[in-house]
């Protein structure tokens, strides 16, 4: 990736951040930084630490060494790893989205397009804890993408949700990013569909054992042992399938659910 | 009507709508244990009051905070929270049984404070009463919708720039608030019973969360209504009485099938 001007740029960066719970070392010298308009992937194995370095990033863990940087007046959208709305609340899909988000963005217009933009404006009175997996992340974005976000944070977003449904979400990501041009941070474990939507990896097993584009950490030693030989090379096939998987299929799909 | 009974339907009613919110609350944080361990320590309070020769209801709010900010930052290393707020619930229970024991204006007023005494509230009890409750929904006024949002998840609050620790000590303050308030409606054995069966019975019939908390105000205020006038024409305990209209309400909207 090319940075005109990093330091105006960038929104984020862990420096050798290291994190310690319970005696239980997690995060062992974590660094990564991300910038205006970049999506960037943390990927690894379970226990690696992902999830409490993207924490330390949002302020919710506190780490025990190292620093973290956030651009001053950071607008954050986040995507929890699992919400569970428990029943007994009632809560309509619409009224959860103005939920902590200020009063003047969460008019009943913006609501709407938020939802349009996700692709669920269908479900807009539909109690939260009926809706579907898929469409708990989409509700999230949504409220997330109310705020006028600079830097979104997802959390395994496709969590739950069936390879189709994985890809449409990977796709609205990708658009989102596009149209707004915000920073996006996103972890999973799933490497083969995020690796394509992805201008950077970084590979974690507690600390970063490899970053870059897509196709070169694919082929990095660590990540291939990590990983393994076939998923590493079914990786580096796929952004060069990338464009025209996305045209053709695209199109079928869409004669397909229309 | 009597005075009395006015003054009787005053308090019920005040304590009612302050209780409704912080019930919904309750329910919604899963927190009914803790509003129990609450209330079990007020009997405490009141004894306590009553040796340092302070108003009992003072000594109430006071010993409630210090109880809901030591449960709020305590957690066990094995134990569950459950279990915890049961330790603490009964050794609070037994302390305030042990302490009023000891104090002449509790000893003999016992039942009273164990199970409310709705029909000897005075004139200075329902100024009290409806003071607090406006005080309680003023402050959920401003404190209701980061509230809200930490009730729904935390972290995404926090990222959103919610205070959340800031958030939870206030509710447990308005909290300790009620319970103090209530004493004399339902007693400390009771109080519990007047923020989570409404809420719960509100459940049922409610789409939005400002839905269930109006709705737990109307059958909070019903309870109390159903409660006196079995307590009057039965000679029922009026504490008990209301209790027993709450659960009669909450068991006609089981049948409900919630939205």
């Amino acid at each position: 990736m090319s940075r005109p001007n990093p330091d105006k740029n960038l929104l984020v960066s862990a420096d050798n951040v290291s994190v310690e719970l319970n005696g239980n070392e997690i995060l062992l010298g974590a660094s990564l930084s991300v910038a205006k308009g970049e999506v960037v992937t943390i990927v690894g194995p379970n226990g690696a630490g992902k999830t409490t370095l993207v924490r330390a990033i949002l302020g919710l863990v506190i780490p025990t060494g190292g620093h973290i940087y956030r651009r001053p007046g950071l607008n954050i959208g986040y995507m929890p790893q699992k919400l569970h709305i428990d029943p007994t609340m009632p809560m309509t899909v619409n009224r959860f989205l103005a939920l902590g988000v200020p009063a003047k963005l969460a008019g009943q217009g913006r609501r709407k397009n938020a939802l349009d933009e996700v692709g669920i404006e269908h479900i807009s009175n539909s109690q939260m804890h009926n809706i579907s997996g898929g469409e708990t992340q989409r509700v999230m974005l949504a409220r997330a993408l109310l705020r006028d976000p600079d830097f979104l944070v997802l959390d395994e977003p496709v969590q739950g949700v069936d390879i189709t449904g994985q890809a449409d979400l990977y796709r609205l990501i990708r658009n989102i990013r596009k149209n707004r041009g915000v920073g996006v941070l996103m972890v999973s474990h799933d490497l083969h569909v995020v690796m394509a939507e992805t201008d950077r990896v970084i590979c974690l097993n507690r600390h970063v054992c490899c970053e870059g584009h897509p196709e070169t950490v694919s082929k990095h030693p660590e990540f291939v042992q990590m990983f393994g030989d076939q998923v590493a090379n079914s990786i580096a096939l796929y952004p060069h399938n990338h464009d025209h998987h996305h045209d053709v299929h695209g199109d079928i799909k869409g004669g397909e659910n229309g | 009507m009597d005075d009395f009974i006015v003054r009787a339907l005053l308090a019920g009613v005040g304590v009612a709508l302050a209780a409704a919110p912080l019930g919904a609350f309750i329910v919604w944080r899963k927190m009914a244990y803790f509003g129990g361990a609450i209330s079990h320590t007020a009997l405490l309070g009141v004894a306590l009051g009553f040796l340092l020769g302070i108003n009992p209801i003072i000594g109430v709010v006071l010993v409630s905070v210090v109880a809901g900010l030591m449960l709020l930052g305590y957690r066990g290393r094995y134990l569950g929270n459950d279990t915890l707020l049961g330790v603490i619930a009964h050794g609070a229970l037994a302390l305030g049984l042990i302490v009023a024991s000891t104090v002449d204006g509790v000893r003999v007023d016992l039942m009273a404070f164990l199970f409310g005494d709705i029909l000897s509230v005075s004139a200075g009890d329902v100024y009290f009463i409806w003071a607090g409750c406006v005080l309680v929904i003023v402050a959920l006024g401003f404190l209701y919708k980061p509230l809200l949002a930490v009730t729904v998840h935390s972290e995404l609050a926090a990222v959103e720039g919610t205070n959340v620790r800031l958030v939870e000590t206030a509710f447990v303050l308005l909290l300790a608030v009620v319970v103090a308030l209530s004493i004399k409606v339902v007693g400390v054995l009771l109080i519990a019973s007047m923020l989570i069966i409404p809420a719960a019975s509100a459940r049922a019939f409610s789409s939005t969360p400002e839905r269930m908390i109006i709705l737990a105000a109307v059958m909070g205020v019903v309870s109390v209504g159903l409660g006196m006038g079995a307590s009057l024409e039965f000679d029922w305990p009026a504490g008990p009485a209301i209790v027993a209209g709450a659960t009669a309400l909450y068991i006609i909207s089981a049948f409900k099938k919630a939205a």
